[in-house]
């Protein structure tokens, strides 16, 4: 059974919501990446999505742009990026690995090559944000001949049929983007976000996160309210950004953001259920 | 009975009905793009696929070609030139007369009628030379849109004076200072104002190139080039050309030149790219000649990227020319081999410029004299008799600081 559907159904049964931390592979040194996901995991993350650097990465805001900047300084491949996941792995059989990214250096690779590959290493699901359920009908059956979870967005303009079409693809989990624009913009608008989820909840069982705009441990409280899973990427990237330079910094900062957003889910939800 | 109908006319007529539904042409094209975009291009799809369809928006739509942009363009039989080079005669489809002097302005005609069909009161577009953020901006003044390009802040400083017209025709122009601050970096910014502002925007993508149904829309804008080509010639020399040749950068010149001839198996079309300092040389902007197949900017075509997949950078003497991607309809017929992909070098084309300007009094963009230094190595293999058509896409004004300096001239 996947790593991601035992993390989501240990989760239910503990009546608790996952934490999931994004961060770009090599950003800002490659160094920094596997203890930073060690350290991620202690903090309270359940499951660690992992960008793979591309130079253009045109969903992506300024803040993971330009993390995947500093992390192609230093040439980081996806075959390197696949070295850190089996690094990772040697210490930690638990958590989930996503991968997140681009089609491009996947297509590269080749789809078949990558997917051995990823499954090797011990990725579990892998999300490539440019490729949409039209495009992915020959990619996902490669996927999951090696045990990788295609995960897929929906987003706010995502119709009934589009999100029966893209879940009927999907499994692990499914994204929900927030809001229209791209990571790292305006923070969400949580009734909206409620709204939405529902409606999705009314097409799949498959466990449903939210991402983009989740910038503090107050916004992370409000969508483990009512989400699945809880996203966080540009918030941490920022932090990676700004101590580029003091890398030994680095994991205290992303910590404390991890461990303030942990806690204030966990007392939310024990509030709603006391 | 013997089967008489070649593969090339079965070919031929294949590739005319592409794109299929989801906007391949064969493994190329499609819609590459996060979720949140899908939406947005169903809507324009649907919107599109209405007015192309629609004989009033039509109407509307030649009329502003004639009255506004100044079409039909001539094609013009350059006889000195063709008689210097000893072969084949050589017309020019003279798109450098067009309003805003180059081809760009039949698209944007087109798309800026549409987003005022589809009620957007906002568009953007992204721009390398500036050449289609100067025709994206006068479309938006004349149908008083508020206008916002994307510019790689490296482009703005090679090209400011196209960067002070779209200013003042009332276009805010953004640097881009992200990646490699040219072109594709521009084209992923307005991606991503597109995506936040959907609601309000339509963004005008000034190629081929992008996610469906962008490579088709931008192809029927501008395929009257070709259309008119093939009336003219057949009036002029009364029949149909042997060779077409035109520049491609992302390539919306060549498709609009090339597609009304598709059917004509006995019509040879060269795309001509640009091999900067040569291809051996690693800078070059000659996607078709030198990558390989991969996903960028909605679509999959031919890429210039290193073995990790990740996007190089590209050298040309032409802004306009400088980009790792190509529609991907070109990717198509370079695989069907219904038409073929050559390099030309920043320094061939600098000659075939010279050429043209004493031989013609013509002074072509940078970009189009690619496509007719590759014409000056064609004619001289071909008898005296045989037709070529170049698309003289664009007009060299803009590109005399370039060529100036490259000579070591003050202006």
């Amino acid at each position: 059974m996947s790593r991601i559907k035992n993390c989501f159904d240990d989760l239910r049964s503990r009546k608790r919501q996952a934490l999931i931390p994004y961060i770009t592979a090599g950003d800002p040194r490659p160094d920094v990446t596997v203890p930073l996901m060690h350290a991620m995991v202690k903090a309270g993350a359940n499951i660690i999505e992992v960008g793979v650097p591309f130079s253009d990465p045109m969903a992506d805001g300024p803040v993971v742009q330009a993390a995947c900047e500093r992390a192609l300084k230093h040439h980081v491949s996806l075959r390197q990026v696949l070295d850190m996941v089996r690094e990772f792995r040697s210490r930690d059989d638990n958590t989930p690995v996503v991968l997140m990214g681009y089609l491009n250096p996947i297509e590269a690779m080749g789809y078949t090559e990558f997917a051995r590959a990823a499954h090797a290493a011990g990725v579990d699901g892998v999300l490539t944000v440019d490729m949409p359920p039209e495009e992915a009908r020959d990619v996902v059956p490669i996927f999951r001949a090696e045990q990788l979870d295609p995960i897929f967005l929906l987003a706010p303009t995502s119709s009934d049929e589009r999100i029966a079409s893209i879940c009927s693809l999907a499994s692990g989990f499914i994204y929900y983007v927030s809001l229209k624009g791209v990571t790292g913009a305006a923070s969400l608008d949580i009734a909206a976000v409620t709204t939405k989820l529902k409606q999705i909840r009314a097409i799949t069982d498959l466990p449903v996160g939210v991402g983009f705009g989740i910038r503090d441990a107050a916004t992370a409280a409000q969508v483990a309210a009512v989400a699945d899973a809880v996203v966080v990427g540009s918030a941490l990237v920022r932090k990676l950004g700004e101590f580029a330079e003091q890398p030994h910094k680095i994991e205290q900062e992303v910590v404390s953001i991890l461990a303030g957003m942990r806690a204030a889910m966990d007392v939310a939800h024990d509030r709603v259920t006391s | 009975m013997i089967n008489t109908v070649s593969t090339i006319d079965m070919m031929a007529s294949m590739a005319e009905d592409l794109p299929d539904a989801n906007g391949h042409f064969g493994p190329y094209g499609g819609r590459f793009v996060a979720e949140t975009l899908m939406g947005p291009l169903e809507e324009l799809r649907l919107a599109y696929e209405h007015f192309r369809n629609d004989a009033a928006f039509m109407a509307e739509f030649d009329k502003d070609l004639a009255q506004f942009v100044g079409r039909p363009s001539p094609l013009y039989h350059a006889e000195r030139w063709s008689q210097k080079l000893g072969g084949a005669q050589i017309y020019l489809k003279r798109e450098d007369l067009n309003h805003t002097g180059a081809h760009k302005i039949n698209n944007t005609i087109g798309q800026g009628l549409l987003a005022r069909h589809m009620g957007k009161r906002r568009v953007i577009a992204e721009t390398g030379a500036g050449q289609h953020g100067v025709a994206t901006a006068t479309v938006a003044a004349r149908m008083g849109m508020e206008c916002v390009v994307y510019m790689g802040a490296e482009d703005i400083k090679r090209q400011a004076i196209n960067v002070f017209r779209m200013k003042l025709l009332g276009a805010t122009v953004v640097p881009v200072e992200s990646g490699s601050k040219t072109l594709k970096d521009a084209l992923n910014e307005a991606m991503r104002d597109w995506v936040t502002n959907v609601d309000s925007t339509f963004y005008i993508i000034g190629t081929v190139a992008g996610p469906h149904p962008y490579p088709a829309m931008v192809r029927d804008f501008q395929a009257i080039i070709g259309r008119e080509a093939r009336a003219q010639i057949l009036e002029q020399a009364g029949r149909l050309p042997d060779a077409l040749v035109a520049c491609v950068g992302g390539g919306s010149n060549a498709i609009g030149l090339f597609y009304p001839f598709l059917k004509d198996t006995s019509v040879a079309m060269y795309g001509v790219e640009a091999a900067g300092d040569g291809i051996e040389s690693g800078r070059h902007a000659a996607t078709l000649c030198a990558g390989r197949p991969g996903v960028l900017h909605g679509n999959r075509t031919y890429l210039i990227e290193d073995a990790d997949g990740q996007i190089i950078e590209t050298h040309s003497i032409s802004a306009g020319l400088d980009y790792p991607g190509v529609g991907p309809e070109h990717a198509w017929l370079k695989d069907m081999k219904r038409a073929t992909y050559v390099p030309i070098t920043d320094s061939e084309a600098l000659d075939a410029f010279h050429a043209l300007t004493r031989t013609e009094g013509i002074i072509p963009a940078l970009e189009s004299s690619h496509a007719l230094a590759y014409a000056t190595k064609l004619a001289p293999t071909l008898a005296k008799d045989k037709i070529i058509i170049v698309n003289l896409s664009g007009r060299g004004d803009k590109d005399i600081h370039t060529v100036a300096a490259r000579e070591g001239i003050t202006v």
